[in-house]
């Protein structure tokens, strides 16, 4: 039990520190993180003030160019469809604490995978759009879980540290994309590859705005529905399925898992694929949907390192994933022409800062006494 | 291609590795793991670069480069050890906020143009050694000799003073520790503190001596983590450190000369005639880390070595007989 004393406050303020016995009531740890939250947009207020910008005017124009109209909320939810995805993969992977932060590097190779198919070519370019989508997903799907797969494995059998490992194959990954894009697939010599057929790519909103008007302009893609699939699946696995029992059980106590004749290294094994798998269908539906050509950099946006953020800010909630990722799709869509532009990134690390130390809030009670304390 | 040269410029890349891996190992010596090194070294190359821009004094850079990565350290310190919070993700929140803050402040330094950089110069008698003298002390940087003191240093004071020892204390058996008066939450956020300090060391190499500039995230590439990789693999003992960081400075080097010659071996050199295979050379560091990884894991339970017993533990004072 620590203590410490806030002198300089009138007399002695004494705050006491006391581990929390019964478990705080529902709506606590929420009230909690929403806290957190706002704590971070106030010091990463500070941090603009401080570096010459105007904090409030930031706030307003991050809300505004992203909740403003209908159409911007739509680009919001094409920001947020692959976040939904990278943050599923990390959920289920720190559920069993394992910490893929690999989650960039699989969303690009499952791009890659899904591009193949379409640049290899392993389906000629006239192909039905309801074979071309399923393949192409199954394609980054499996990619994505082969570069999840490779520190599951390593991790394993020879105990090799996953983070490490993880994140060292999201530059292998970055490495690899780029050889095909400048050299393979280029196109004319551009950094890129030719664009997608249409039946290549996912459909948007706009796509069937001449059957309902209302849809003009509107962005959001059917990769959405891979991220919402995806979510729901998840939520059955593991809070429905013996597997997922077994997923929790191991992240909680792995002792007992292990007595329980729980196979920790297969699950190992499975989950960093799984994991990887889920962040490469995030990259499946980037490029079909959003970029619809291989090309690194709008592949290579962070989405992997947002993921870790949203699976901890929605407390590893398949279905609370959903909502988070909106938000920070909001943050990633605005920030795009903040200045200066480190700004999203620093608030999503300040975010996830003012979280990690709201946990002990939870944790722990705090009691303030005056005067002398025993 | 003169593998002298690039055993030179290797030994002087190597620099930023040795002083990251350990700032590194000091902190987890003393229990606490930090994934924040990347973020902590973005800081010191970002803050490093432009306080030699402002004050055209590149010591007075290094020394803010120094504090300012110490000092954000201590984020992590006060979250770890007060508030027992998760070691890992801690300190990945500490890169991000790191490369945030580096990039908010270090807006526009890109194009800031040349700064005067820390000096270079040979050592006397020892540069006529032959071939070693030409790789290690002809017109190294101050800070490659720095780092040459910092080894042993670094390896007498972990294992051979008081100080050292209750660092080990405290990361092995840290109730221990207290039990015998030290204070267990002091030296963890010291230890921490001197790992931002050597971060931001490692930071400001880059920026004032290796490859001069600030060009954002690139500006460490990974390194960071690198480092947190050749901690497992120097199995927390300085002289491994030095000898991973050199080899990996020695690899960036090749991959950048590798390319030029026309023939390599006596055959067509493919590097040179496919310029797009370099992107398998540059996937090398980061592919051998994780080959390093695997042969120190591997070593560490044959030898039944292992990290220091606490590392990533939180130490509460009172709560069972750790």
């Amino acid at each position: 039990m620590a203590e410490w004393t806030a002198s300089k406050k009138r007399g002695a303020l004494r705050v006491q520190l006391e581990p929390r016995l019964d478990v705080p009531p529902a709506w606590f740890p929420v009230a909690v993180s929403l806290g957190a939250v706002f704590v971070a947009l106030i010091l990463g207020g500070i941090v603009i003030a401080f570096s010459g910008g105007n904090p409030f005017a930031t706030y307003a124009y991050i809300a505004r160019a992203s909740f403003g109209d209908i159409g911007v909320l739509s680009d919001t939810i094409v920001k947020a469809t692959p976040i939904i995805l990278t943050a599923l993969a990390c959920s289920i992977a720190f559920r069993m604490k394992l910490w893929n932060i690999g989650a960039e590097g699989q969303f690009i190779m499952g791009a890659w995978g899904a591009s193949a198919v379409v640049l290899a070519p392993l389906l000629p370019p006239e192909t039905t759009r309801w074979l071309f989508i399923p393949a192409m997903a199954l394609a980054g799907f499996g990619m994505g879980g082969v570069w999840g797969l490779i520190p599951g494995y390593l991790k394993a059998k020879f105990n090799v540290n996953e983070i490490i490992s993880s994140l060292m194959l999201n530059y292998i990954a970055v490495s690899w994309v780029n050889y095909w894009v400048f050299g393979v697939w280029s196109e004319g010599g551009f950094q890129m590859s030719p664009k997608f057929p249409t039946n290549a790519s996912l459909p948007r909103l706009s796509d069937y705005a001449e059957t309902i008007p209302f849809f003009r302009g509107l962005t959001t893609h059917a990769g959405l529905i891979f991220g919402i699939l995806a979510a729901i699946a998840l939520w059955f696995i593991v809070y429905r399925s013996r597997w997922g029992y077994e997923i929790r059980l191991i992240g909680d106590n792995p002792r007992a898992a292990k007595y329980a004749g729980i196979n920790i290294v297969r699950n190992t094994i499975l989950v960093m694929a799984l994991s990887g798998a889920l962040a490469g269908l995030g990259g499946v539906s980037e490029v079909a949907g959003v970029v619809r050509r291989l090309q690194t950099a709008p592949l290579n946006a962070g989405y992997g390192f947002t993921g870790i953020i949203v699976a901890w800010l929605a407390k590893l909630h398949p279905l609370a994933i959903i909502l988070v990722s909106i938000l920070f799709g909001a943050l990633i869509l605005a920030g795009r022409e903040i200045q200066p532009s480190g700004i999203p990134k620093m608030i999503q690390g300040i975010i996830l800062v003012c979280l990690i130390a709201s946990d002990f809030l939870l944790r722990y009670r705090l009691r303030f006494t005056r005067g002398e304390v025993e | 291609m003169d593998f002298v040269v690039i055993l030179q410029a290797g030994v002087a890349s190597g620099t930023v590795l040795l002083f990251a891996t350990l700032g590194e190992i000091l902190a987890e010596r003393s229990g606490v793991l930090n994934l924040g090194v990347e973020g902590m070294m973005l800081i010191g190359a970002m803050t490093a670069f432009s306080v030699t821009i402002a004050t055209g004094n590149p010591w007075i850079g290094l020394l803010t480069a120094m504090l300012f990565a110490g000092l954000i350290s201590q984020i992590h310190a006060f979250i770890t050890v007060t508030l027992q919070a998760d070691q890992v993700v801690s300190g990945l929140s500490l890169t991000l906020v790191g490369a945030g803050i580096s990039l908010v402040l270090g807006e526009g330094l890109s194009k800031a143009g040349t700064v005067s950089l820390m000096p270079n110069f040979s050592i006397p008698l020892l540069v006529q050694i032959p071939v070693l003298g030409d790789i290690f002390f002809k017109e190294q940087s101050v800070l490659v000799y720095v780092g040459y003191l910092m080894i042993p240093l670094a390896w007498y004071y972990i294992n051979h003073t008081r100080p050292g020892l209750h660092l080990r204390a405290v990361g092995e058996y840290p109730s221990a520790a207290d039990a015998l008066g030290i204070n267990v939450y002091r030296l963890r956020y010291f230890y921490v503190f001197i790992g931002g300090i050597f971060a931001g060391l490692a930071g400001a190499t880059i920026s004032l001596a290796v490859s001069p500039g600030w060009f954002s995230e690139l500006t460490t590439g990974g390194q960071g983590w690198i480092a947190i990789g050749l901690v497992i693999f120097a199995q927390w003992d300085p002289f491994r450190a030095a000898l991973g960081s050199y080899a990996f400075g020695a690899l960036r080097r090749l991959i950048l000369d590798i390319q030029a010659p026309l023939t390599l071996f006596g055959v067509d050199n493919p590097f040179y005639y496919n310029p797009y295979l370099s992107f398998f050379l540059q996937m090398l560091p980061y592919a051998f880390t994780v080959i390093v990884l695997v042969i120190g894991s591997r070593e560490a339970i044959r030898k039944r070595l292992g990290a220091p017993a606490a590392l990533g533990e939180p130490y509460i004072r009172g709560e069972r007989g750790k």
